[in-house]
């Protein structure tokens, strides 16, 4: 039996999205009330399961009388709050801040990325072609996941799941400051020497794929990688007795990645290192 | 907290001085050897864990006593606070005062900012680099502004080794207040002095004779630099602080009135000259009434944001969440701003009373003073400052009998301008990276620890003495209708008497800059720092008040008033400024992180052009600036297009 918990009753409040009156449950954000209201906002560093950090600046809204245009992933929804999403000067940061992230990072594996880009007529060539990179080599220092660096666009949700939102490890923070500010386990050693306990939960909320899987970036590396060959099926994990949700990635009759439903009311979108990488038995056909 | 430690050791040196800071461990669950009692015992949870805030103070401990933070130091001071050692990691390569690698015990800090630049820092630099070459034992950092632009070009040591105040060996438990490894306080001039200094050649790291030492070169040329790094502890004292002040003892000063009158490391001397009046009246008044007077007085922010002074306590008194905490903002970092250096050093009971005013407002309890780390003498000075206050029963349980508590902890900054940043502040004192966090909340409901803070400047909480000892109506009744009272400007660059200047509001920049004995080929005035503007030579009219810079399109800022003369070149000027935010960004939002190092690169390539050749990049340098603006997390980003845009438009660069 599934059971919806349904909370406390919610007061809606009343506010003006874009002209048109909205009504939104108290407590919600600007960009919760744009989903409802059926308009696509960009974000990447708002992740469903996670405290939002607005880092990125990309879900920047205009809201009469704030000085600043504010991050609709984080601000809360008020009385009497005049929102507006698609006015030039919201427009105009989401596009530089789409610029300046695609020239310095590589956003070849960032889902919708590509479509923003040409939505909001950004040319991140425009900076020349010596604009500063990340320039970051994979770290592939382990069996199980790689980290990719050159895709970070540093949005913090690997920290914040590895830490106090989920898993509690700590095993990885952002290291240095500024432009050279990069996420790292103590000393930037290899994650193999960190208090790193291979849950994969980072990998479940990095929005760039620069966490990826093993499997994955070997896939993506030899050219064989194709996700729309691939099948997804939810099951339940046979490790232990909390039964996790699994969602299995399946391209040629092999698991290729493993994933987890981040509406399960139990586990959010969290495994641990068995449910998430321990799927070999499955595919031992001796 | 399940942690997880390297193999690495700490050596005893490193040890010893994470002891010092925090005793020794009490059980093997902080770093003790282990016991039998150890396995049936267990030591966490949030106890352990509330030590956090200790993390700064124990980074310094190490770097002040090694130079630099190895990674069997950090994981054992992991150990002893239950902190996780990646955060530590990313908290300690958060900082520029900061290495974890490994580094000569010296390091010079050659300021090569906008006033040291147009006093030749570059060349200097450079020479000294040249001269000192590899294997000196003398590391050579070019720095952002030192706060010693009225002496400009200034450099200064830090000397890593043991504390001169400490025994070698720390079997008592000396626990310098505060945390931060002081030195013996009350020391006349800046360099801390011992005679057990090293050879001076030293990589003195492993010499265990070398001590502790930090000295201020300023103005600096290339001998004197050198001299300077090779033995601190002989260097010159510095000069008094009234020497920043060309109108001391000008009885008509209110705010600068006991610097060079009374003797900065004499309670009595405050005393005699009017100290602690205000406090009396302010326990005369009552809380509700300090704050209404500070509410009638019109007193506005110092620090640059000019919020209404008596609004943010009021906001804070009122909030029922405890306890309350007051942290006074002493992070001074905007280029071109020294006045709350000169303040505490040469005033700091003034700052110690008013601390205790604020805090009696707003039912605070525990007070912070976040002291930039780059200035040795002003921590001299509070440090002395606050023990004899504590001594004499001003600052501690029952002050001055009227039953009322509170005190104040100095933590030291490490050289990370974002830090002035009022939520970033935080986030420094809290041990974590020093971060700008999302507002709302405020601080005035969750500021540090979560809880109700009323964050204030130096030179904001100074004013509040004249505020009660004159009354609200007197005070008010100094500068304009809407900015009230004295004001202090950090004049620096191309003018005769550079130094601190105290003026009512209302005072144009012309008669400022003619008291400063401006020189006749002005090109250029910077108001407000980097993050402010410039303005014209013809623009000298414009009245030196928040709403009177507002309407000129400029801003007052921290009250810097940099003059450039034409031998500057203005496109070099910009580019510093630029790589100055390029460098302080925090790197959180995408718009500054990545903005301030576009706006650096196009601000490179056109250094040389002119007109049409730059048009484009221009152009880019104005998008990129307004997102910078609009969409970036606090003011750092918000403002780092502002003195390039105001050259662009105003001074007609690259044109």
């Amino acid at each position: 039996m599934t059971v919806t918990p349904l909370g406390i009753p919610r007061r809606l409040l009343e506010f003006t999205l874009d002209g048109e009156p909205v009504r939104a449950p108290e407590g919600s954000t600007i960009l919760d009330a744009c989903r409802a209201a059926g308009k696509d906002i960009p974000t990447l560093c708002e992740g469903d399961t996670l405290t939002p950090k607005n880092a990125c600046r990309v879900c920047v809204v205009e809201v009469e009388g704030s000085r600043t245009l504010v991050p609709a992933c984080s601000r809360k929804a008020e009385p009497g709050m005049e929102v507006r999403t698609g006015t030039e000067r919201a427009r105009h940061s989401r596009k530089v801040v789409l610029e300046l992230l695609a020239s310095c990072v590589d956003l070849s594996t960032t889902p919708r990325v590509a479509e923003w880009l040409k939505e909001y007529e950004a040319k991140p060539d425009r900076f020349g072609p010596a604009a500063a990179r990340l320039n970051e080599e994979p770290k592939v220092d382990n069996d199980l996941y790689v980290r990719d660096y050159d895709k970070c666009i540093l949005c913090y949700k690997c920290v914040d799941a590895c830490g106090d939102q989920w898993q509690n490890t700590f095993a990885i923070s952002v290291a240095g400051r500024g432009f050279d500010a990069r996420i790292a386990v103590e000393h930037d050693a290899p994650l193999t020497d960190s208090a790193c306990v291979y849950c994969g939960n980072c990998i479940e909320v990095c929005p760039t794929g620069a966490l990826s899987f093993k499997s994955e970036f070997d896939m993506r590396a030899a050219g064989t990688w194709d996700a729309s060959r691939q099948t997804e099926t939810t099951t339940v994990c046979a490790y232990c007795g909390v039964g996790c949700n699994l969602t299995l990635h399946v391209q040629d009759n092999e698991i290729v990645k493993v994933t987890s439903p981040h509406d399960n009311p139990v586990t959010h979108g969290n495994l641990c290192i068995k449910g998430r990488f321990g799927y070999q038995h499955v595919q031992n056909r001796d | 907290m399940d942690l997880h430690f390297g193999d690495s050791k700490p050596t005893d040196e490193e040890r010893a001085a994470v002891d010092a800071l925090l005793g020794p461990p009490e059980s093997a669950w902080e770093g003790a050897d282990r016991s039998a009692a150890d396995l049936r015992w267990a030591r966490g949870g949030r106890e352990a864990r509330d030590r956090r805030d200790l993390l700064l103070p124990g980074l310094h401990a190490l770097n002040d006593r090694v130079g630099w933070i190895s990674e069997g130091a950090l994981d054992y001071l992991c150990r002893r606070l239950t902190v996780p050692p990646a955060e530590a990691y990313g908290v300690a390569t958060f900082y520029a005062m900061f290495s974890v690698k490994p580094r000569p015990a010296t390091v010079l800090h050659v300021c090569t900012d906008l006033a040291c630049t147009a006093a030749g820092a570059t060349r200097l630099c450079a020479a000294v680099e040249t001269r000192l070459g590899p294997g000196s034992g003398v590391q050579v950092e070019r720095s952002p502004c030192l706060g010693l632009c009225e002496r400009a070009p200034a450099a200064l040591v830090i000397r890593a080794g043991d504390d001169p105040a400490r025994p070698a060996i720390e079997d008592e438990a000396v626990r310098t207040e505060g945390g931060a490894g002081g030195t013996a306080p009350g020391v006349e001039g800046g360099p801390s002095r011992s005679s057990a200094a090293g050879s001076g050649e030293g990589k003195g790291r492993r010499g265990r004779a070398v001590s502790r030492a930090t000295a201020v070169c300023a103005p600096a040329t290339i001998d004197t630099a050198i001299g300077t790094a090779t033995a601190p502890e002989n260097a010159p004292s510095e000069p008094p602080p009234a020497a920043a002040v060309p109108q001391a003892g000008d009885p008509t000063l209110t705010l600068l009135k006991r610097v060079g009158t009374a003797d900065p490391a004499s309670l009595d001397d405050y005393r005699a000259h009017g100290g602690y009046t205000a406090l009396r009246r302010a326990f005369a008044l009552g809380p509700a009434g300090v704050i209404r007077e500070v509410t009638d007085s019109g007193l506005l922010g110092r620090g640059g944001a000019a919020f209404p002074t008596g609004r943010k306590w009021q906001a804070t008194a009122s909030q029922p969440d405890h306890p309350h905490y007051l942290v006074c903002n002493a992070d001074e970092s905007e280029p071109g701003t020294f006045k709350d250096r000169v303040l505490m050093e040469g005033d700091p009971y003034a700052l110690v009373e008013a601390m205790t005013i604020a805090a009696y407002a707003t039912g605070a309890h525990q007070g912070y003073l976040y002291l930039r780390g780059e200035y040795p003498r002003a921590l001299h000075r509070m440090e002395h400052a606050i023990t004899r206050a504590r001594a004499r029963g001003l600052l501690g349980d029952d002050i001055l009998g009227q039953g009322y508590a509170f005190d104040i902890e100095i933590r030291r900054g490490a050289g990370a301008y974002i830090c002035g940043e009022e939520t970033a502040l935080f986030n420094s004192l809290e041990g974590h990276r020093g971060e700008p966090r999302a507002k709302p909340p405020f601080p005035v409901e969750k500021g540090l620890f979560g809880k109700p803070t009323v964050e204030n400047n130096v030179e904001t909480l100074v004013n509040v003495l004249p505020v009660l000892t004159m009354g609200a109506p007197a005070y008010a009744a100094i500068g304009t209708k809407t900015s009230t009272g004295p004001k202090l400007y950090c004049v620096s660059g191309s003018v005769a008497r550079p130094g601190v200047y105290e003026l009512p509001f209302g005072a144009t920049l012309g008669e400022l800059l003619t008291l400063a004995g401006v020189r006749d080929n002005l090109r250029a005035v910077l108001l407000g720092g980097a993050a402010g503007g410039f303005v014209r030579p013809d623009e000298l009219a414009v009245p030196l008040t928040f709403e009177g810079t507002r309407e000129a399109g400029t801003t007052l800022g921290s009250g810097v008033v940099m003059a450039f003369d034409d031998t500057v070149p203005l496109p070099r000027l910009l580019l510093r400024i630029a790589e100055f935010f390029r460098d302080e960004s925090c790197g959180q939002c995408v718009p500054c992180r990545v903005g301030t190092v576009r706006q650096e690169e196009a601000l490179h390539r056109i250094v040389e052009r002119t007109g049409a050749d730059a048009a484009g990049d221009i152009a880019l340098l104005r998008e990129v600036g307004r997102a910078m603006r609009d969409a970036s997390i606090c003011g750092l980003g918000q403002t780092a297009w502002n003195a390039v845009e105001s050259a662009i438009d105003r001074l007609g660069a690259y044109e």
